[in-house]
């Protein structure tokens, strides 16, 4: 047992700086604000990496218990946290990348109004983020994660005078509700097999049960927490309400939408790594999840407009690859993906973000165009992060999604190859967004002017990492898990991916830059096909048509009309009308005469007489 | 031979059903003042039961406060008001149909326990029981029960307060 | 005739009870407020008999001053009582108890 290294510093850092905010952020200048909502990430940061430095290279995990949260008979749960190989990475990533983001959000919001409110809440994500990622138990890290979605709903409905913004903050709640109720009754089920919550027993319990062939309890557990990380980590069916999130700020879409929050899931399939070894069934489930999701999410993609759109269907895509990575046991490439995403993903929505700064609020790429010479540094840290997600050799992105891909081949060889398709895909959309808003004239009417240092030095700093973050983490992320598929050779694989990546941009600059108009045309040849994935396959549709007007309906007539309305309201009218007709007739004894109140009285004394004597005498 | 009659117990009978005639009239003399009187003939009634129960200090008291100065007080106040006779008022039936018979219910059991459980109480003889005089009464009254005594003092000025204060609102 | 020797308490603890019942008689038939604030007095008179009573069962004045206590407060009572009732009366010009009914409802 190392020395306690005060772990509880790095949440409530965040956490004080998100109260000083709340409660005088109205009162103080913006100096102020951005200095405690800045000052509070670069604590918590440097306490991360003073801990780190601290516990060394963790070959075994250290814990800290502070105090007895919960107790119920044999069921105690405590205040612990616990760092270890995994919580590191993230520890590094959340801290880092929302150290940037904050500081980037600062020169952002700088127009807005709401803007200690707006820090505010984003300390808060960061407390909450944090209590997540460090909890050494499933309840700790419900509360993380509650708080997590909490702060998400806040943020993206930060535009209150929207309506489209509150209502994708309640749509981002509601749909996020469905995968908590399944992360609540995965733990009820922890609860009953384990009777623990805490990792290091529930994990070694499980680790002595056998894998189960047929469907059993661990499978259960497994896809229940697999229900809960799809509703955090925007997967099929679940994934709908990321796109819509891109309604706040983009400083939010970028630390929460695409580095860190929506990395929750697949954090918790990583930890929970030693159960979903135990259960095939709901591995071979997250990998056709992660597939589906990814490969849906991804022809979206090359359909949208809206820039940040493009990059939100980028993410759940992304998000789709960490998963099938995990499906394919390969935990830590999944983690991988997590750290080089969140730079790359940041640096897309933040150069975005840019983008509509300069833009003043445009957000469709075709009133952009043509903005290479006016905003370069936008446009050149735009650059790593596309040749990183297009999986170009050299960046961080390629490493990563080659260690998934050789992963998933050797789990299943046509998932490889939709996969590598998808990853495609992925590098055409990107390049398709880059070469609208850079490349070609430009279409906008608004004056583009480069946005201030404060949001340029975190776009530099980030780019560098999403260059060479890769290799900077690669060991780091490795620590955790089992070895990966990925140091056999595999240059025919890697060959392979690396040629659809290039194709992709190719086929991107082939109709984007050399033949435009081009598009157009295969849009209108593919014609209803195009519509449909032009329309995000209608699931909002179909989800508005199967779910929500069904559910309106019964609520309506049945809930609403039926049990409400005739039910509950005719009970309680009922008692309040029985009431009163019980009161019409006692209220004639209370007639406000004087001799009738004495007629009570004298009534009630000799009823207690009577009852003592029948009772047994005075005595 | 006529027996001689025990003097207290001639005393009572005579005492109590004097005192009884006179309750009745209370409550059913149309006027006011009929009330008043009877009730005085109550009072003075129980001024000698209490005698002959050994309490002298009260009995002077209840002729001197209650019969003469509360009583005084009420015939004052009929004076004043002026009020004559009842006027034959509608009939209320609950009063009568439940307060008298739960009334008569109430006489009877309390009767009942009266004589169930004291069955045996000592007989009344005049001068068996001298602790009542002014003396032991005073002596009691300023050492154990000080406190009341000082707490009634109080709600008599507060009595008197009150009754100058309701009184007062004729002037304004 | 044959008359007892001697009258036992209990005797006058009844003859308190039939004076406390009579009170309360008045109380519920009588409409003069006047009258029914006597009826009050009658009661308070019964319940003293009784004290007295006790006190001298029990050989103890602890009764007897229990009675010159009620007697005060009766006193107070009679001052503060016959004040309310003047007031009353300068209100609503009338003495009838079925008069005074704000408590209605």
């Amino acid at each position: 047992m190392t020395e306690s290294q005060s772990l509880w510093l790095i949440p409530i850092l965040p956490l004080i700086g998100a109260a000083l905010n709340g409660l005088l952020g109205r009162r103080l200048p913006k100096m102020a604000v951005s200095a405690i909502a800045i000052l509070s990430v670069l604590g918590s940061f440097l306490w991360v990496m003073k801990c780190l430095s601290a516990l060394g290279n963790l070959d075994t995990p250290h814990a800290e218990h502070y105090f007895t949260w919960i107790q119920s008979g044999a069921l105690e749960i405590g205040v612990d946290f616990m760092v270890d190989r995994l919580t590191r990475i993230m520890l590094l990533i959340v801290t880092g990348v929302g150290l940037l983001i904050h500081i980037y959000a600062v020169g952002y919001m700088d127009h807005e109004e709401g803007f200690s409110r707006f820090f505010s809440y984003l300390n808060l994500f960061m407390f909450f983020m944090l209590t997540l990622v460090l909890a050494k138990n499933f309840l700790l890290v419900f509360v993380g994660w509650e708080g997590v979605g909490l702060a998400s709903y806040l943020l993206i409905g930060f535009y209150l005078k929207e309506k489209f913004a509150g209502d994708a903050g309640k749509k981002a709640f509601i749909v996020n509700r469905i995968g908590d109720f399944g992360f609540s009754l995965a733990m009820f089920l922890i609860v009953i097999t384990f009777g623990s919550l805490d990792f290091t027993k529930v994990f070694e319990a499980a680790a002595k049960m056998p894998v189960e062939a047929h469907a059993g309890i661990l499978t259960a557990i497994a896809l229940l927490l697999f229900v809960g990380a799809c509703g955090k980590s925007a997967q099929m069916p679940l994934y709908v309400w990321l796109p819509d999130a891109m309604a706040g700020p983009t400083p939010v879409s970028a630390l929460i939408h695409a580095a860190t929050m929506v990395t929750a899931g697949v954090y918790i399939v990583a930890r929970a790594s030693v159960i979903f070894d135990r259960a095939p069934i709901a591995l071979d489930v997250v990998s056709y999840i992660g597939l589906l999701t990814a490969v849906v999410a991804a022809t979206i993609g090359v359909t949208q407009y809206d820039i940040k759109k493009v990059f939100a269907y980028s993410t759940v895509s992304q998000l789709g690859f960490m998963f099938m990575a995990c499906g394919a046991k390969a935990y830590s490439s999944g983690i991988f993906h997590v750290a080089t995403h969140a730079f790359f993903k940041a640096v897309l929505f933040l150069g975005a973000g840019s983008v509509i700064h300069a833009l003043h609020g445009e957000q469709d790429m075709r009133n952009m165009g043509g903005l290479r010479s006016k905003i370069p540094q936008t446009f050149a840290t735009l650059c790593f992060a596309w040749l990183a997600i297009s999986g170009v050799p050299g960046f961080s992105g390629a490493l990563s999604k080659d260690e998934i891909l050789i992963a998933v081949h050797g789990k299943s060889e046509w998932m490889f190859w939709v996969g590598v398709v998808t990853a495609g895909i992925t590098a055409f959309y990107v390049s398709r967004a880059m070469f609208m808003t850079f490349f070609g004239e430009y279409r906008g009417k608004a004056h583009p002017h480069e946005s201030p240092l404060s949001m340029t030095g975190p776009l530099w700093v980030l780019a560098l990492l999403s260059a060479a973050g890769g290799y900077l983490m690669r060991d780091l992320v490795h620590s955790i898990g089992p070895e990966t598929a990925s140091h056999g050779d595999h240059g025919s694989l890697e060959f392979i991916i690396v040629a659809a990546g290039l194709l992709g941009i190719g086929l991107a600059a082939f109709m984007y830059l050399m033949n435009r108009g081009l598009s157009q045309s295969v849009a209108k040849a593919l014609g209803p096909v195009y519509r449909l994935v032009y329309d995000k396959y209608r699931v909002d549709e179909f989800y508005d048509a199967a779910l929500v007007r069904p559910i309106q309906a019964g609520s309506e007539s049945v809930l609403w009309k039926g049990l409400d309305v005739l039910l509950i309201d005719g009970v309680v009218n009922g008692v309040g009308r029985t009431a009163s007709a019980i009161g019409g007739i006692l209220r004639r004894c209370q007639g406000g005469h004087v001799p009738s109140y004495a007629t009570w009285i004298v009534l009630g004394a000799a009823l207690v007489l009577i009852g003592f004597q029948l009772v047994g005498g005075g005595r | 031979m006529i027996p001689m009659p025990n003097l207290d117990v001639l005393g009572f009978l005579v005492l109590a059903t004097f005192a009884v005639l006179c309750g009745l009239s209370v409550i059913l003399q149309k006027h006011a003042v009929a009330s008043a009187l009877s009730l005085v003939g109550v009072m003075g009634s129980l001024a000698v039961l209490y005698l002959m129960l050994g309490a002298e200090f009260l009995a002077a008291v209840q002729m001197i406060v209650y019969a003469g100065a509360i009583m005084v007080l009420f015939v004052f106040v009929i004076m004043l008001l002026n009020s004559g006779s009842e006027r034959p008022a509608k009939a209320r039936y609950f009063a009568y149909l439940v307060g008298i018979p739960s009334l008569l219910a109430f006489l009877g059991v309390i009767s009942f326990f009266i004589l169930k459980e004291l069955p045996n109480t000592s007989s009344v003889q005049f001068g068996a029981f001298t602790q009542g005089g002014p003396a032991p009464v005073g002596r009691l009254l300023f050492t154990q029960y000080l406190l009341p005594f000082e707490v009634t003092s109080l709600l008599v000025l507060i009595a008197i307060i009150g009754a100058m204060v309701l009184a007062k609102k004729e002037i304004d | 005739m044959m008359l007892p020797n001697a009258v036992p308490v209990s005797w006058y603890l009844i003859l308190s009870a039939i004076l406390f019942s009579m009170g309360v008689a008045g109380f519920l038939i009588r409409r003069n407020i006047i009258t029914v604030f006597m009826c009050i007095e009658l009661m308070l008179n019964a319940v003293n008999l009784s004290f007295v009573a006790f006190s001298y069962e029990l050989k103890k004045i602890d009764g007897q001053l229990f009675t010159f206590f009620v007697m005060v407060v009766a006193a107070a009572e009679a001052a503060v009582g016959l004040a309310i009732i003047l007031t009353v009366f300068r209100h609503r010009m009338s003495l009838e108890i079925d008069d005074v009914s704000s408590l209605k409802n």
